[in-house]
């Protein structure tokens, strides 16, 4: 697999006002390549209004095996969820 | 029915089919995942002007066929197709430099043809020219990649440019129908497009290390149905269908 291509991680944004999300991976050579393969791979159905792209090896990712120290400490703290109040119903996006 | 205006739009509309046909057997065997959905997204967008141009031209036959025949029931001389889109899917870089030198000429008769007293005609063009602009910005970045890529990407890319450079000329001709359209205002005078055509495909080339043959000679006849012996199994793979199964609808 050494000829293959570098991979990159794509983030669309699919309407203004929201954020990019991320979509998928692709392989290409280099950025510019890439933004034209995620506007074919992932954005031909007019899916978006901005594409970013990202080399898969710029993204630090957390460790599955330290799953317990980094997310369980929060469970039994619902104080810190902002549940005790009511949105009013002209908030979107929330 | 004007047969001379049927015919004009069948020279613009024969292009795209044959192009979007050739761009279709890629799919499923591109280099790579990526090209192969852009190439195969090429061909749609390909297909998809062809059909707004067929409706067109079944209305005017005022019944006498439908986007089906005129897509599927032609013998190979009432195709009136250049021989450039016909050529062979020989290597990625035959198909790029086919897509290039196509690309370019497109583009500009589009934006000739906004303009063309043909309402029908100047609305199909002007929304092509979106779709047509991105071709060009594609297939003109794959030349640039290839020619200053690698030795081998090269020198590959260079023989489609020798191989396929005696194509081009024929895409300024005009024939009998071509000139009466023009001169109803109706067709572009492609003959017109002719230096900033080799302009511009000169200028990529250039960028792209790549040298442009010198011939005096260039091939033509496509135009008036007459075509290269390729024409013939592309056509029995597009026709094979509507000709086993007649009438058969999707």
């Amino acid at each position: 697999m050494k000829k293959n291509w570098p991979l990159w991680e794509v983030f669309v944004r699919s309407k203004n006002g929201l954020e990019h999300r991320h979509f998928g991976s692709l392989h290409a050579a280099d950025a510019d390549m890439a933004l034209e393969n995620a506007r074919d791979v992932y954005t031909r159905r007019s899916e978006g209004v901005s594409i970013w792209v990202v080399p898969s090896k710029h993204i630090t990712a957390s460790n599955p095996e330290h799953h317990g120290e980094l997310f369980e400490p929060a469970q039994d703290k619902v104080y810190r969820h902002p549940t005790f109040y009511n949105l009013p119903d002209e908030v979107k996006h929330m | 029915m004007d047969n001379s205006l049927y015919n004009y739009i069948l020279g613009i509309s024969d292009n795209t089919l044959i192009l979007g046909q050739r761009l279709s057997e890629l799919c499923g065997h591109g280099p790579n995942l990526e090209t192969d959905i852009a190439c195969t997204n090429i061909a749609l967008d390909l297909l998809g002007q062809t059909r707004s141009y067929y409706q067109y031209v079944a209305k005017l036959s005022e019944g006498q066929s439908t986007e089906d025949d005129i897509a599927f029931l032609r013998t190979e001389r009432e195709y009136k197709n250049i021989l450039l889109v016909e050529q062979p899917n020989t290597n990625f870089g035959y198909v790029i430099i086919r897509q290039f030198f196509y690309d370019v000429f497109h583009l500009l008769l589009l934006r000739e043809l906004q303009n063309s007293k043909d309402e029908t005609l100047a609305a199909i063009a002007k929304k092509g020219i979106k779709e047509v602009s991105y071709h060009q910005r594609f297939s003109s970045d794959w030349v640039k990649r290839l020619g200053d890529g690698t030795k081998t990407s090269h020198n590959k890319i260079q023989e489609a440019v020798d191989d396929l450079w005696k194509f081009t000329d024929e895409l300024f001709y005009l024939t009998e129908d071509d000139k009466s359209a023009v001169i109803s205002g109706i067709g572009v005078d492609v003959s017109l497009l002719k230096s900033s055509y080799y302009q511009i495909v000169e200028e990529v080339l250039q960028e792209a290390t790549l040298t442009i043959p010198e011939l005096k000679w260039f091939r033509k006849g496509g135009k008036e149905g007459i075509h290269s012996e390729h024409m013939g199994y592309l056509l029995s793979d597009l026709q094979y269908m509507q000709r086993t199964y007649p009438n058969m609808k999707w």
